[in-house]
């Protein structure tokens, strides 16, 4: 059976076509792809990190998060901070501090000198900090809009904060100007290869991941929850506990997506974090499909391609574009393009049983 | 004497919230629509006084008109939303906060493609200027101004909501939906006329807000958070928690400044509104219902 064929057909072997498929394509992209667009595709999987966990928690699960770009900075500014220390050398001062700051490393950045620290902080972290606001918000039955809300507000008061430390977050620039990853000169093209193929990786894995979630019994509750959370409640369930896992899972994919965007693109800043890029997330997972499996992967992706491609002609164009997605396809195909054949399908039925 | 200074400046900052979030809780404590373009509302608003300026020239004339021209341009631009787009999704709230916010990113566009992307100013006209002092403080006339404007909307929303026919049918509107239809309200009807208003109210608020600086495309957003904030806060429905909410995180903002740095009061209020959420999931003030919650 060709993989083709498999992916007309239904069911499980169409999910482990289509996932074989993607993962064939990403393995072949080095092939045909220049080294200035192969990186740009490596920056389009870590965006697509984030859509992952945002197609599990508000495809699945109906938390309509605005904030992800929180968990996505904590990712990467941990990443960034862990590669200025590491740049500076043992005991040495990151650059910009010396610029801005006392010429001091703050005792909360110690830590971040050693590598294994680093990932363990990049993994904790965000996941603390969902579980700690999930906890709060989902326990008291605080939902819906609201929770939508609050997610928002936390991405403005994480951008705010960001810019007013100045001293100790690099403020408006960010962090940037990286030399190495882990010991591995960030300038060599053998590297940058390999970041990629780490990237496509963890992003087949997270996929992975996200499946094997969505096919469980957590993944039935989730769906539970979002369409009947009283009937969940009645029949014994913790639907604060359900949304809770969900959202600390989309925390931590957003986190991964964003310490491997810092050495990939060579900066992070509280542009590529705050509320408009947190709503920004979204679009491509409205688009692909917010309740599929590879929709909100493939969405983000297309999303991030066109909007490199029409920011580079039309500057203004893409502000545009963006709004117009947001108003056609959420008011108008709320399935997004993967419910596309299922709607014409519904369609050309009614009208035969109409004849 | 600090601490009056400081109380004046949550006041202040408090009636700006107000203004900002009065019609965004009328719109959403009645049709449950998340309205992200509120903001823009207030950019237009604010290019009304703009372009009122450029036309009449003289500071105050043209204040005077653009309030109630911010009134009616903002009130426009939400009759033509909720006609196009929002009362096609009453029953998906959350969807119309995306869709809502296509439109913010549309408007934000046009604003900087008509007026161009760097600020512009709106003078104040002369009786704003200065300030008046009590007791060894100097209160700036403009914010006092503020003050009094958000203190004016609020009583006449109030009445509006109290003591008019309108104000029954949106109260009844808001309280059983169903209900109030089966009684002969037409809900259509009222909920174009509440989105008018709320978004009418927006405009008034980007007129006020072209007295504390200059104006950008962006104008919109940088309030649009906070007067969530203020919405959740305050439980939905009902004038007064909006009140409350706006004066207490406005006071809370200033005192929180004073101690520490404005960065981090930011995340010490989000921080007391999650906590107060512990104690009240509702909000402050909230229309009893029989649903479950």
């Amino acid at each position: 059976m060709t993989v083709l064929s498999a992916l007309a057909r239904p069911g499980r072997t169409r999910t482990l076509a289509a996932y074989g498929l993607a993962a064939a394509l990403l393995l072949l992209a080095p092939t045909v792809l220049s080294p200035f667009r192969l990186d740009l595709l490596a920056k389009f999987l870590c965006l697509a990190m984030v859509a992952v966990g945002i197609g599990l928690a508000w495809g699945r699960g109906g938390l309509l998060t605005l904030g992800q770009g929180v968990y996505f900075g904590l990712g990467g500014y941990l990443m960034a901070m862990h590669l200025k220390l590491a740049d500076a050398g043992p005991g040495g001062v990151p650059d910009f501090m010396l610029l801005y700051g006392t010429g001091q490393v703050p005792g909360w950045w110690e830590p971040l000198r050693s590598p294994i620290a680093a990932i363990l902080l990049i993994l904790l972290v965000p996941a603390a900090l969902a579980a700690a606001l999930g906890w709060a918000v989902f326990t008291r039955r605080v939902r819906g809009a609201y929770f939508a809300i609050l997610s928002q507000a936390l991405a403005a008061a994480f951008t705010i904060l960001l810019i007013g430390q100045q001293q100790t977050t690099g403020g408006t620039n960010g962090l940037n100007g990286f030399r190495a990853f882990f010991g591995y000169d960030l300038a060599d093209p053998a590297n940058r290869l390999m970041l990629y193929f780490i990237a496509a990786a963890v992003l087949l894995g997270m996929v992975a991941v996200a499946h094997q979630l969505a096919t469980s019994r957590f993944g039935e509750l989730l769906v539970a929850v979002r369409d009947q959370e009283d009937r969940g409640r009645f029949l014994g369930y913790d639907p604060a506990l359900v949304k809770v896992v969900a959202y600390v899972v989309a925390a931590v994919m957003a986190a991964i997506g964003g310490a491997l965007f810092v050495p990939i693109v060579g900066i992070i800043s509280p542009a590529d974090v705050g509320v408009v890029p947190s709503i920004g997330f979204l679009i491509g997972v409205a688009i692909g499909g917010r309740a599929t499996l590879l929709g909100p992967v493939l969405g983000s992706i297309a999303v991030s391609w066109a909007q490199t491609s029409i920011s580079e002609q039309f500057p203004s164009g893409w502000i545009y574009f963006q709004g117009a997605l947001f108003i056609l396809v959420v008011a108008f195909l709320p399935g997004g393009l993967a419910s596309v054949a299922g709607v014409a399908r519904r369609r050309r039925t009614a009208e035969r049983s109409r004849a | 004497m600090d601490i009056i200074a400081q109380l004046f400046a949550g006041l202040s900052l408090g009636s700006v919230l107000l203004l900002a979030a009065l019609g965004l809780s009328l719109t959403f404590g009645q049709m449950g629509v998340i309205n992200m373009a509120h903001g823009e509302f207030m950019m237009a608003g604010a290019y009304t006084a703009f372009v009122v300026q450029g036309v009449v020239g003289d500071a105050g004339v043209s204040l005077l008109l653009a309030l109630p021209l911010g009134f009616v341009v903002g009130g426009l631009l939400g009759l033509l939303l909720e006609a196009t787009l929002i009362h096609r999704m009453y029953r998906r709230p959350l969807d119309t906060l995306l869709v809502t916010w296509g439109v913010a990113l549309v408007l934000q566009q046009v604003a900087r493609d008509v007026f161009g992307a760097p600020n512009v100013d709106v003078r104040a006209p002369a009786w704003l200027s200065g300030a008046v002092e009590i007791g060894g403080l100097a209160l700036p006339r403009t914010r006092l101004f503020i003050l009094a404007l958000a203190a004016v909307c609020v009583v006449a929303l109030a009445l509006a909501l109290r003591a008019t026919p309108l104000g029954r049918r949106i109260r009844a509107v808001v309280q059983n939906r169903d209900l109030a239809e089966a009684s002969g309200i037409s809900s259509r009807t009222t909920d174009r006329v509440t989105f008018f208003i709320g978004s009418g109210l927006a405009g008034i608020a980007g007129v006020a807000l072209t007295l504390l600086g200059s104006i950008g495309p962006t104008l919109g957003t940088n309030y649009i958070v906070d007067a969530f904030l203020v919405v959740v806060a305050g439980g939905i429905g009902q004038v007064k928690g909006t009140v409350i909410a706006a004066t207490a995180l406005g006071l809370m903002q200033a005192f929180f400044e004073y101690s520490t740095t404005a960065s981090v009061a930011k995340v010490l209020v989000f921080v007391a509104v999650v906590a107060f959420l512990q104690l009240r999931p509702q909000g402050l003030v909230s229309v009893r219902t029989r649903s479950l919650a």
